[in-house]
């Protein structure tokens, strides 16, 4: 059988966003950022129609409004009275309200919004290649530089702090890290998916390792696999790939929470 | 006095309506204890907070000597179970240089927590998690340590063996202390100054002039009118392991070697 470009394509694609979400991902699981990352996700639809609507690249839109919600809900944390699961709900709903009703303004361009809330594996270009590729390597180098110090403030901000660490830089330069993945995994994987790539392999991986590192490659080992089986499910029963790849994740998780425990850690 | 660590110069801190502290200044210099005590709501761990940087003060400065190396002991940490840590990552997290395990090793030992070196972070007990967490703000080699009620939930021997270490520490290597506690006679016993807390200072000197302060009375008085806590002089001339076994070693001395 000849394996079709786009097929290719897609896989290539699918890599990028396990990789990017599971090495991000943990860090979303251990700092008890679940609906942080949702949140941004949310958002990024009225990247989405923004940047339509104001002619410029979808993609630089996506960025600036997920930044900007980023920085937002970081300062909301800052101010502890705000900080609550209440305000992100209410900035994620009414943003993607936000970006919804924005759309009806384009004029001219119908919007597939099927595509941009659930993602399309298989319709992704050489171009989207390219930047999956690129923020890739990106997110991954950075993650690396950053990871000692990340480590230390996810697991007490207080010490980090006086121990040196540049609390409030790393953080930010973490979120903004998110930003980036949710938008150039938005095509992909939708942004009502990104988020479950963000949390199940994390989740899945956390039974089986026993230090912080083992925990990110086993989420990106974890996320590969569902890709690969959401991308077979899609090939050969036709059902929506972005969908099944996190069903996939879903069975893992909880085949691997059915495993008798053979270390605790 | 030389070798000034770090000073105040009156630190005010009010939210809302309510003042949390008013007016605190304190010095505190190498080879010495300060310790902090008062009632719960008094702001001491406000007031070490605002000395970390960890949180700002209303009105007042805050002076650090330049470079001054800081260890710090919160009064508890909670480490999410999802982050698989062992303790001697944990520990070694305060140091983005490599160091040498055998450091690290001596460290856990001094503090009496080497057994747990191997096991998860989240599964040791809280006494377990303090002598660690000492471990950690020891590991960095700090001129200033910045303990907050550092004995909490650890067992009676071994909060004396804990003010003990500290004290050798103070004596040997010149570091400076400051402490938030609540054993009073410890206290008394170890502190080359006292500083009474209670939004205010209430009073500040040396243990025994604190102590028969009537600031410090009204505050502790029925405690410490009581003969059973008498100033702490029971002498160990051995040390327990925690898990029970007497351990010959002597930190003090080993650390000389």
């Amino acid at each position: 059988m000849i394996i079709d470009d786009f097929i290719l394509r897609a896989l290539i694609a699918g890599l990028c966003v396990a990789v990017m979400t599971g090495g991000l991902g943990v860090f979303i699981l251990w700092r008890r950022m679940v609906y942080f990352g949702d949140t941004i996700s949310h958002a990024s639809l009225l990247g989405v129609s923004l940047g339509f609507l104001l002619g410029v690249s979808i993609n630089i839109g996506i960025i600036v409004i997920s930044l900007l919600v980023a920085l937002l809900m970081v300062y909301m944390q800052r101010k502890r009275s705000l900080g609550n699961d209440t305000m992100l709900g209410i900035l994620a709903h009414s943003a993607l309200s936000l970006g919804l009703i924005t759309m009806g303004f384009i004029e001219g361009v119908q919007i597939d919004l099927n595509a941009w809330l659930f993602g399309d594996i298989l319709a992704v270009s050489y171009t989207d290649l390219v930047f999956l590729l690129l923020a890739t390597v990106v997110v991954c180098g950075i993650l690396g530089v950053i990871w000692q110090p990340l480590l230390s403030l996810t697991v007490d901000e207080d010490l980090a702090c006086v121990e040196g660490v540049k609390v409030t830089q790393v953080g930010l330069l973490y979120t903004a890290l998110i930003a980036l993945t949710v938008a150039v995994t938005m095509k992909v994987i939708g942004a009502l998916l990104i988020s479950s790539m963000l949390i199940i392999p994390a989740a899945a991986a956390r039974r089986l390792v026993t230090t912080p590192e083992r925990m990110a490659l086993m989420a990106i080992v974890i996320g590969i696999m569902a890709v690969l089986g959401g991308m077979l499910l899609s090939w050969f029963w036709d059902t929506p790939a972005g969908p099944s790849i996190v069903m996939v994740a879903t069975t893992l998780f909880i085949v691997i929470h059915f495993i008798p425990p053979f270390q605790t850690g | 006095m030389p070798n000034k660590l770090l000073s105040l110069h009156h630190i005010c801190l009010s939210l809302g309506q309510r003042d949390i502290l008013r007016d605190i200044s304190l010095e505190l210099h190498a080879s010495s204890i300060l310790t902090v005590i008062g009632p719960n709501g008094a702001g001491k761990s406000t007031l070490i907070r605002i000395l970390l940087g960890l949180q700002q003060a209303s009105s007042g400065i805050v002076w650090l000597r330049d470079k001054l190396s800081i260890g710090y002991v919160p009064q508890k940490l909670t480490i999410n179970a999802q982050i698989p840590l062992s303790v001697r990552r944990f520990v070694s997290l305060a140091r983005a240089k490599s160091f040498k395990q055998h450091t690290l090793e001596n460290i856990m030992d001094s503090v009496g927590a080497l057994h747990v070196l191997d096991q998860p972070v989240h599964s040791i007990s809280g006494g377990e998690l303090q002598r660690v967490l000492l471990a950690r703000a020891l590991l960095n080699e700090p001129e200033l340590l910045v303990l907050d009620e550092p004995a909490q939930g650890v067992d009676i021997n071994g909060q004396a063996e804990m003010y003990r270490l500290i004290d050798c520490l103070v004596k040997e290597r010149g570091f400076g202390v400051l402490m938030v506690s609540h054993d009073l006679h410890l206290v008394m016993a170890k502190a080359d100054q006292v500083l009474c807390l209670n939004q205010h200072i209430c009073c500040h000197g040396k243990p025994e002039a604190v102590s028969q302060h009537p600031e410090y009375l009204k505050l502790f008085g029925n405690i410490a009118a009581t003969r059973d806590i008498a100033i702490y002089t029971h002498d160990h001339d051995h040390q327990h392991g925690l898990d029970g076994n007497v351990c010959s070693l002597k930190n003090c001395e080993r650390r000389k070697a």
